[in-house]
């Protein structure tokens, strides 16, 4: 057959795009979401109050810096702690898994909010018995509370993550590495782990973003975050645009993250694509 | 106050407080249950949405998810409970003047949940529907059912299937994020654990109370799923 006999099949005609069903409810809810946006754009410009921005901007963006030293030293704190869990998962001792799994098991099925009460009021009330071992400055304050509570809940999930991970870098690797005589600490920085991080890094990107989210409810234990700002400027004015405000600032903040995981994720994937 | 004992507290009656917070577990399983089917109904939704070929239809939907996913699950809570008041007075008051509005906590917490259980649904749903061969819709087609009937028919019970496991994550997450509602007041278990632990002074003890609850509604749960997926897959094999 030549070429230009394989050229010449008779198509169908292309499908003309009319007005079909499908078409007119997606036009449909494209519109209503526009009108939605419309809508928070006008209640803004119409609510717009110099005053309410001059008082609580700079109170949104202390808030801001809260809430994100917050995520960051509970996220460095429980990927440090994770490694111990990791371990314990990972181990053949059943006593050692055992444990992990009761500790995993835990924080992943009860609501974040419970281990938070469970840390601020909870402890809070074996004052004296802190006090004597000398930790109750540190659990005096509620942002400490706040920072131990989700240290010790992502620290559950980033053992699950890094264990998929590294369960997920074929047995073959770590006797290939054995067998060129590294000894498992090296195979695990050397081969392991550079494996490993690529799978973790949209899990761990995915829980950066569920942290900065959960975050927020460290707001109802009396921490001013970004949430907590907006509580209070909302208590203080009965002025609803406060949380129009935030729910903007935690969105855009969202969406970064998530693109940015997204292209650092492309960036380190490149050899692997074909 | 009498010194009481631990068992006293835990007790059932005018003394204890398990009564309160069984009562309360019974309102964290109903509003958990009263999102299921609008979460999963608006979830299957927005992933037919999502992987047509309609592009308008798969904007509008990734907007929802966008949203839904992206804002904080209390933030998305206030936003209703104190915003939904301020829009529904405005509208009344176009018909009724002196109209004044409240919304109820229980409702609040549904419709929040319901935005935020689907907007995670769809997802799993979106991936089970790609889980899917066009033959099936093809031979749907062919033997001259509509869209909508090929759709309830022959992909939906497949649909399901795939999406199980996906789903059960996101019923395990929603019984966590109904402990969220208790912000805005509604008295469940959370919220009742967290009287009892103001007027007793027990706060470790209530709340670990309310703790376990959840945890054994996660393990009613995954005894429940399991036994559902067991039957799915003796209904595949015969």
């Amino acid at each position: 057959m030549s070429v230009s006999q394989a050229i010449s099949v008779d198509r169908p005609p292309p499908q003309a795009r009319g007005w079909s069903r499908t078409r007119i409810v997606g036009y449909a809810l494209v519109g209503l979401w526009i009108l939605f946006g419309l809508g928070i754009l006008a209640y803004l410009i119409y609510a717009w109050n110099g005053e309410f921005f001059a008082r609580y901007a700079p109170a949104y963006l202390q808030g801001l810096w809260t809430t994100l030293s917050l995520v960051a030293i509970s996220m460095v704190v429980g990927a440090i702690f994770s490694l111990p869990v990791t371990y314990g998962r990972m181990s053949k001792s059943r006593f050692l898994s055992g444990l992990a799994y009761c500790y995993v098991y835990f924080f992943r099925g009860t609501p974040l909010l419970v281990q938070v009460y469970l840390v601020y009021y909870g402890l809070g009330s074996f004052r004296l018995q802190l006090e004597s071992i000398g930790l109750w400055w540190f659990f005096r304050e509620a942002f400490n509370c706040g920072v131990f509570a989700f240290a010790l809940n992502t620290a559950a999930y980033q053992a699950e993550i890094l264990r998929g991970a590294i369960e997920s870098v074929p047995r073959g690797q770590w006797e290939g590495a054995a067998s060129l005589g590294l000894h498992k600490l090296q195979t695990l920085r050397k081969v392991v782990l550079p494996q490993a991080f690529i799978v973790a890094l949209r899990p761990y990107g995915n829980e950066l973003v569920l942290m900065i989210k959960a975050s927020a409810i460290v707001a109802i234990i009396t921490v001013y975050d970004l949430m907590g700002n907006a509580k209070l400027a909302y208590a203080k004015s009965f002025d609803f645009q406060a949380y129009v405000w935030v729910a903007i600032v935690y969105l855009v903040m969202v969406e970064i993250l998530r693109h940015g995981v997204e292209w650092i994720e492309r960036r380190i994937t490149i050899h692997l694509k074909r | 106050m009498p010194a009481q004992s631990i068992w006293t507290l835990l007790s059932w009656g005018p003394e204890g407080w398990s009564d309160d917070i069984a009562y309360g577990a019974l309102v964290t399983i109903a509003l958990a249950l009263a999102t299921l089917p609008i979460g999963l109904t608006i979830g299957f939704f927005v992933a037919w949405a999502k992987q047509s070929e309609e592009p308008s239809l798969r904007v509008a939907a990734n907007i929802y998810t966008t949203v839904f996913r992206g804002l904080p699950e209390l933030v998305t809570l206030f936003l209703f409970f104190f915003g939904m008041p301020i829009l529904l007075q405005y509208v009344i008051r176009l018909f009724k003047p002196d109209a004044t509005v409240d919304v109820d906590s229980f409702i609040a917490g549904m419709i929040v949940l319901s935005l935020i259980f689907s907007s995670y649904a769809s997802e799993v749903f979106l991936s089970a529907f790609r889980a899917i061969p066009k033959g099936q819709y093809e031979g749907g087609y062919a033997i001259g059912l509509s869209t909508w009937l090929t759709m309830r028919k022959v992909i939906l019970p497949q649909l399901l299937r795939i999406a199980f496991p996906g789903l059960e994550n996101c019923w395990l997450s929603l019984l966590k994020d109904t402990a969220l509602v208790s912000v805005v007041n509604l008295a469940e278990t959370l919220r009742n654990a967290g009287v009892a632990a103001r007027v007793t002074k027990h706060a470790f003890l209530f709340y670990s109370v309310a703790a376990l609850v959840f945890l054994v509604l996660a393990i009613l749960s995954s005894i429940a799923t399991g036994f559902i997926l067991r039957s799915l897959g003796r209904r595949e094999a015969r």
